[in-house]
């Protein structure tokens, strides 16, 4: 028999002023299977609170009533005031006859009836509700991060250095990512490589880092706390354990004439190479597409020739590796847009216009000019070059809205360091807005504009054509309110920063959202900016939206403090509100896997003692599932239900109104 | 001379959007017709086709469905779940003689407190000409139950 204690809350006049509390108690005190119901000022306060506790233990009541404010309010302070008083606190349901009663009707009367349907049909519902326990999960104290640029590796150090356990993963064969092709960094002008490549080798000998580059996300199974990921380590032809990295074979490769990547094609590689000389692991691969012997069936001047240590194998193949995770780290960085869309400033078709990353590699010291600025068609040094900001960036008609945060930082940058090289040299900068938010960016574009001359034309440019021997670019300048005309030696596009082409399918294999764009989604965008929707993956550097440094290395810090805050608990504990199945009647036609968002419900084999196959029924892992109930309504046979809001507690909810 | 009539509307909506938005609409004290009965669910997606049934059966002379907005879902997509399976109920509803008014379904954020006032305001005065839902009612009266708990 049901014994329910209702309580009504004045709230002060809040409630009381409009609803006829007395009259409530009234009418709750012959409901069917309420034991007591009392009203009080102040239900929130703590003598309120004692008396609920006081009426749970007094009555022996199997359910509790607080008809008060919204549970968004006050629900788990009035279902931990139960737990206090030994009553599970699932038993504890809230009738909202503040905000959603006495707050929006004007009519006293009208407000009361209203009031008591909302705390009858509570009454109702909560007579169905179940005990239910908190889900405890355990913790793997070992994250993942996906990706080894800035952002991925300072993640990892700061989860390493702090003591946990990370596995780095980078699909290319060295660590470094966009950071390490940059020459010098704003606003401060370091060199690039010189802060970067310590960290990679920081990265590379921690004791509690285990680096795999030339490797990639194969599958990931499980949730926060207890992930179990598969990688895929792709063949490098090149026993990591054998090679001293000498360099002897890449000097022999007769495979010359291969664009390199990380020059951005302004210099050609080996097809047994290392991506850059600082390049961590240094040890090179073997690019399996243009090496000769895996195209003709012959050559292996690497391993026959030169190899002194018998290093390279042939006949390697991919690796997957498994490895048990407790948080992941997701740190993927952007990519270039593909700069063919823009036709009209002939890009791939005058070899003198560049991207800014490719100027970039121009400009470092490490680059395939040694850090000469020179022109890749005659390598005669530029009198002028043309900087064309927002190529791509918001240009809605060329598929990006959104501003790409650096370029008017790294375009201030390249004048600059052009100004630094050449100091007869011409900068135009043809640009929308300059938009220089940061520490120390506004100072550093007008120290561009004020001691390097870089000149600002306020508009876009419409044409570029070669004429005897110069890039012509056409423009408007909308202060004059005139068409420009400049003869340029060089043209760089400052062009947008884009996700990764293959980011929504990782986000489809990590199970996290990303936007119309392909950049991953955060839980929330001020609130929750490093969290995923996925309990237990984390974003950090520009796979999220275009970000600098400052930015990316700030939100890898955050994650790693999600993280680490993740690792210092023996257990998860998580609301029970899950979806349960009941396994005698599910007929397995899987309506709930369909649904599940979280992919929370997995095929369960039922077997005979024998170890037969009796047949499959759905099975929801308590871990994964956030308590949705899509899955509930799918079902056919009425056999999941979700804890907390079951099919018995809705119907008896409705019929009490 | 017989009451004027009150229509009784039930709204099945999510936590996370919906309900939240109702509350901020109490937090700003705007003022709505009290014909409308609230039930709190986790997502729009758990809403079954025969919540609503019970709640006609139970006497409500109009339902609403309201979540979060598309993209904006808590749980990812159950919105979307919850907007398909209400346009083919509501197909067969219509099919069966149930006029389209009776089941409502809406987005409504946390805090679109003022759509959902005004939303409430239009439904009620919306159920309110088209009279009780005699039909279904009756049917009830005759039949017994429509469904079983």
């Amino acid at each position: 028999m049901a014994k329910i204690g209702v309580f009504v809350c004045h709230c002060g006049e809040n409630i009381a002023a409009k609803v006829d509390c007395t009259k409530l108690v009234a009418a709750m005190e012959s409901h069917p299977g309420v034991a007591i119901a009392h009203e009080y000022k102040y239900f929130c306060s703590e003598p309120g609170q004692e008396s609920i506790k006081k009426a749970v233990t007094g009555h022996g009541l199997t359910g509790v009533i607080v008809a008060a404010c919204s549970p968004r309010m006050h629900e788990a302070t009035f279902r931990t005031a139960c737990a206090e008083a030994g009553l599970n606190p699932y038993l504890c349901e809230i009738a909202n006859i503040r905000e959603q009663c006495s707050w929006v009707h004007s009519d006293g009367e009208q407000a009361t009836r209203k009031a008591i349907e909302i705390t009858r049909s509570l009454v109702e519902k909560v007579k169905r509700n179940n005990e239910l326990q908190p889900i405890e999960v355990p913790v793997t104290r070992r994250a993942l991060v996906i990706g080894g640029g800035i952002a991925g590796i300072q993640a990892a150090l700061d989860i390493a250095n702090a003591g946990g356990d990370v596995v780095l993963v980078e699909r290319e064969a060295s660590l470094g990512g966009h950071m390490a092709q940059l020459s010098e960094t704003f606003p401060t002008l370091d060199c690039s490589q010189c802060i970067m490549t310590p960290r990679m080798v920081e990265a590379a000998r921690h004791p509690k880092i285990r680096l795999l580059t030339y490797s990639e996300i194969e599958k990931v199974e499980g949730f926060i706390g207890n992930f179990n990921v598969t990688v895929r380590q792709k063949a490098r032809y090149v026993d990591m354990n054998l090679c001293t990295g000498c360099g002897e074979c890449i000097i022999k490769c007769p495979a010359k004439k291969i664009s390199g990547e990380f020059d951005c094609g302004l210099a050609n590689r080996t097809a047994i190479y290392t991506p850059f000389a600082q390049a961590v692991p240094n040890k090179p691969v073997i690019d399996s597409g243009h090496c000769i012997y895996f195209k003709n069936g012959k050559c292996k001047a690497c391993q026959r020739v030169v190899c002194p240590t018998g290093a390279i194998n042939f006949d390697m193949e991919d690796e997957l590796v498994e490895l048990e995770i407790g948080a992941i780290v997701v740190a993927t960085g952007f990519q270039v847009q593909n700069t063919a869309l823009y036709g009209e400033y002939g890009y791939g078709r005058y070899p003198d216009v560049l991207t800014g990353l490719q100027f970039e590699r121009l400009a470092s010291a490490s680059g395939p000019t040694g850090g000469k600025i020179q022109r890749p068609s005659d390598g005669k040094e530029p009198e002028t070059i043309v900087f064309i900001q927002c190529a791509g960036s918001r240009d809605p008609s060329k598929g990006i809205p959104y501003c790409s945060k650096i370029c008017c930082m790294y375009t201030a940058k390249h004048a600059m360091l052009y100004h630094h090289k050449n100091h007869e040299g011409n900068s135009r900068i043809f640009y929308m807005d300059i938009r220089a938010a940061g520490k120390g960016y506004d100072e550093f574009t007008r120290r561009a504009i004020e001691e390097d001359g870089a000149g600002y034309v306020r508009g876009r440019v419409s044409k570029l054509w070669q004429e005897n021997g110069k890039l012509m670019v056409r423009g408007a300048d909308t202060l004059l309110g005139r068409p420009v005309e400049v003869a340029a030696d060089m043209v760089v596009l400052a062009t947008a920063m884009v996700p990764q082409s293959d980011s929504k399918e990782l986000g489809k294999t990590l199970g996290i959202g990303y936007d119309e764009y392909g950049f991953f989604n955060e839980a929330h965008l001020k609130l929750r900016p490093v969290e995923t929707a996925t309990a237990g993956i984390f974003l950090a550097g520009a796979c999220q939206s275009p970000k600098d440094i400052p930015d990316s290395v700030a939100q890898a810090s955050a994650c790693a403090s999600k993280v680490l805050a993740l690792f210092s608990r023996e257990k998860l504990e998580r609301e029970p509100v899950i979806a349960q199945n009941n396994e005698a009647t599910c007929s397995g036609c899987w309506g709930c896997v369909l649904a599940c968002p979280y992919n929370a419900i997995e095929k369960k084999d039922l077997t005979d003692r024998a170890g037969n196959l009796i047949r499959r029924v759905a099975s929801v892992n308590a871990g994964l599932c956030q308590g949705c109930g899509t899955c509930v309504t799918f079902c056919r046979s009425n056999s999941i239900d979700l804890a907390g809001f079951t099919e018995k507690q809705i119907f008896a909810e409705v019929m009490g109104l | 001379m017989s009451e004027p009539f009150e229509p009784k509307i039930v709204a099945f909506v999510c936590t996370y959007c919906t309900y939240a938005g109702a509350d901020l609409a109490g937090t700003s004290r705007l003022k709505y017709p009290p014909n409308v009965r609230i039930v709190r669910l986790p997502c729009t997606g758990r809403i079954s086709p025969m919540f609503i049934l019970k709640a006609f059966q139970k006497g409500a002379d109009g339902v609403l469905v309201s979540g979060c907005h598309p993209g904006d879902c808590h749980f990812d997509h159950g919105n979307y779940h919850a907007r398909r399976r209400w346009t083919a109920f509501n197909a067969l509803l219509q099919f069966t003689g149930v006029p389209e008014e009776r089941v409502k379904f809406s987005w409504i954020s946390a805090a679109e407190g003022i759509k959902f006032a005004e939303l409430i305001e239009s439904i009620t005065e919306e159920i309110r000409t088209a009279g009780p839902f005699e039909q279904y009612h009756k049917l009830i009266a005759e039949t017994g139950s429509a469904a079983s708990v």
